[in-house]
């Protein structure tokens, strides 16, 4: 295909865009609605799943070693803490540096000061996969000189079950909406296409190639997308630019997080813009190929 | 097996060899059909309705296909033609239709641009040869009007200029005037003598007796899908 003739080919959809208005607007405001639905429940579920994150990565396992064991016996419990499969990050701290967190927490009259350091030196482990907590925990469990290991039994399932269940219903919505956004589209665009369906014939009849017919009609099919996904664009924007001022100094010092406007907006803009002009291209493409086969 | 044989000097346009065309639905619309036509030859194709005389034109640009029996036009042969190379065929002829075939959001201009952009002929060679034609059918200054503001005829003047744009070596037209006041027809015919008379060969569906009858040319009658009738300089032959 010539140069000149792709350019045809744009010269030639924006025309037809501009000469099908109201079927051009049609379509633009089906993509608009459903790229707006998508766009703001993927903005929930991306600071959904980022908050999941954040806590996941809170959950420690705490490793008291025993009274009895010495300097060397501890640091042989950190050699084998490290070599448990599984293991990202080993902490140790010391029991004095126990009793400051102790005393830091809850004020100095508490009178443990005085006495004899009552408490015991213990290493705080992450698990390189957050949902593997309570496996590795177990294992380390096994080791010597372990006194015992805690890592929120109980509650930590219950998170995590938790969040995988919003993070599936999540994904299941958007595929559903999704898949729904693709099929109103294209229909709307088949639309469109059934009222030209003799001009497809005529240019048929005249020896223009499939690809030819084809072509223009993608091309008005991607500008269709690309306008739907303006007003999407500019309301994800302002509504989570002004909802992250508002929310973000209530989080401060909390263990959670929303996304930061970069690169999250960025991103989430591309994924509008992306899925509408693939929702657009990909409507108009199997659009017009039911009458292409004259 | 006959593709450039030559009859009397004159290169053979078209052949049609033992054609025979069943629908699906049983049925049959061409029966054996052997023809033969002559490059600048100009051909009424005539017969009464529901005879095989569609889709007699409708083979010769393949918009139907024969059952069995070869086609020839300008040496391709339509029956073993791939679908692929069915634009390469459309566009080594010009179709006229009884309701013209214009695209309706194009504007004259465009609608006979289109068969040269197509091709992708050069922006200024299409403006000269689309100016050129609408000259011709005398509808230069309605160049930017759309078809709906246009006439009947002046639409099928249209069609016309964009079937010759391409300089094509036949023209089948069917019907041309079926849908034209009888004045208009006249005016349209003679548009397609001046087509004819500058070497293009012209394949005709026609329905309309007087015109048959005094612009005389070869005549084919079709019935019951075969040739039952085919004269140099004959009268259109049925009561209409």
């Amino acid at each position: 295909m010539k140069a000149r003739t792709v350019g045809r080919h744009f010269r030639e959809s924006m025309k037809s865009l501009g000469r099908n208005s109201w079927m051009s607007f049609a379509s633009a405001s089906a993509v608009t609605v459903t790229l707006l639905l998508v766009g703001v429940f993927v903005m929930i579920m991306m600071n959904l799943n980022k908050v999941a994150e954040d806590l996941e990565k809170d959950v420690e396992i705490k490793v008291l070693v025993e009274l009895t064991a010495d300097d060397a016996m501890i640091s042989q419990l950190e050699q084998d803490i490290k070599q448990v499969k599984g293991i990202e990050s080993v902490v140790y701290s010391t029991k004095e540096a126990e009793l400051e967190d102790l005393i830091k927490d809850f004020g100095a009259n508490m009178g443990l000061s005085n006495q004899n350091n009552p408490l015991r030196a213990a290493f705080y482990v992450k698990a390189s996969n957050p949902q593997e907590t309570e496996t590795v925990a177990k294992r380390i469990d096994h080791l010597t000189n372990t006194y015992s290991v805690e890592y929120g039994e109980g509650k930590i399932e219950k998170l995590f079950s938790f969040l995988n269940l919003a993070r599936n219903i999540g994904l299941g919505l958007i595929l559903a909406l999704l898949f729904t956004a693709m099929f109103l589209i294209s229909n709307t665009i088949r639309i469109t296409i059934v009222a030209r369906r003799r001009e497809i014939e005529i240019m048929k009849l005249v020896g223009a190639t499939n690809w030819f017919i084809r072509i223009p009609f993608v091309l008005e099919g991607m500008w269709i997308g690309i306008l739907g996904a303006i007003l999407p664009i500019t309301l994800v924007t302002l509504l989570y630019s002004n909802l992250y001022q508002v929310v973000q100094p209530y989080l401060k010092g909390e263990l959670f997080n929303l996304l930061p406007l970069t690169p999250f907006l960025y991103q989430i803009n591309a994924l509008i813009l992306v899925m509408g002009i693939f929702i657009g291209v990909w409507g108009s493409f199997m659009s017009v190929r039911k009458f292409l086969r004259v | 097996m006959f593709d450039s044989e030559k009859i009397g000097g004159y290169k053979k346009m078209i052949s049609m060899k033992n054609v025979y065309k069943k629908y699906p639905n049983g049925i049959v619309a061409a029966n054996g059909i052997n023809v033969e036509i002559e490059q600048g030859e100009f051909v009424y194709v005539v017969g009464p309705s529901g005879a095989g005389k569609s889709t007699f034109i409708k083979m010769m640009y393949r918009e139907e296909r024969p059952t069995s029996g070869d086609i020839l036009i300008n040496e391709i042969n339509l029956a073993t033609l791939k679908a692929k190379r069915v634009p390469l065929l459309r566009r080594q002829i010009g179709v006229v239709f009884q309701d013209f075939k214009l695209l309706p959001r194009l504007n004259v201009y465009e609608n006979v641009a289109f068969a040269l952009e197509v091709i992708e002929e050069s922006p200024k060679i299409i403006r000269k040869r689309v100016m050129d034609v609408l000259d011709l059918v005398g509808l230069k200054h309605k160049a930017r009007m759309f078809p709906n503001e246009l006439s009947g005829g002046e639409q099928q003047r249209v069609s016309i200029a964009r079937s010759i744009v391409n300089t094509p070596s036949v023209i089948i037209a069917d019907e041309p005037t079926g849908n034209l006041d009888p004045e208009t027809s006249w005016d349209i015919m003679h548009l397609f003598q001046e087509v004819n008379r500058r070497g293009t060969t012209i394949i005709m569906a026609t329905h309309n007796k007087e015109i048959v009858n005094t612009i005389k040319h070869r005549v084919i009658a079709i019935e019951g899908g075969l040739i039952v009738r085919d004269e140099h300089g004959g009268d259109y032959g049925y009561e209409s």
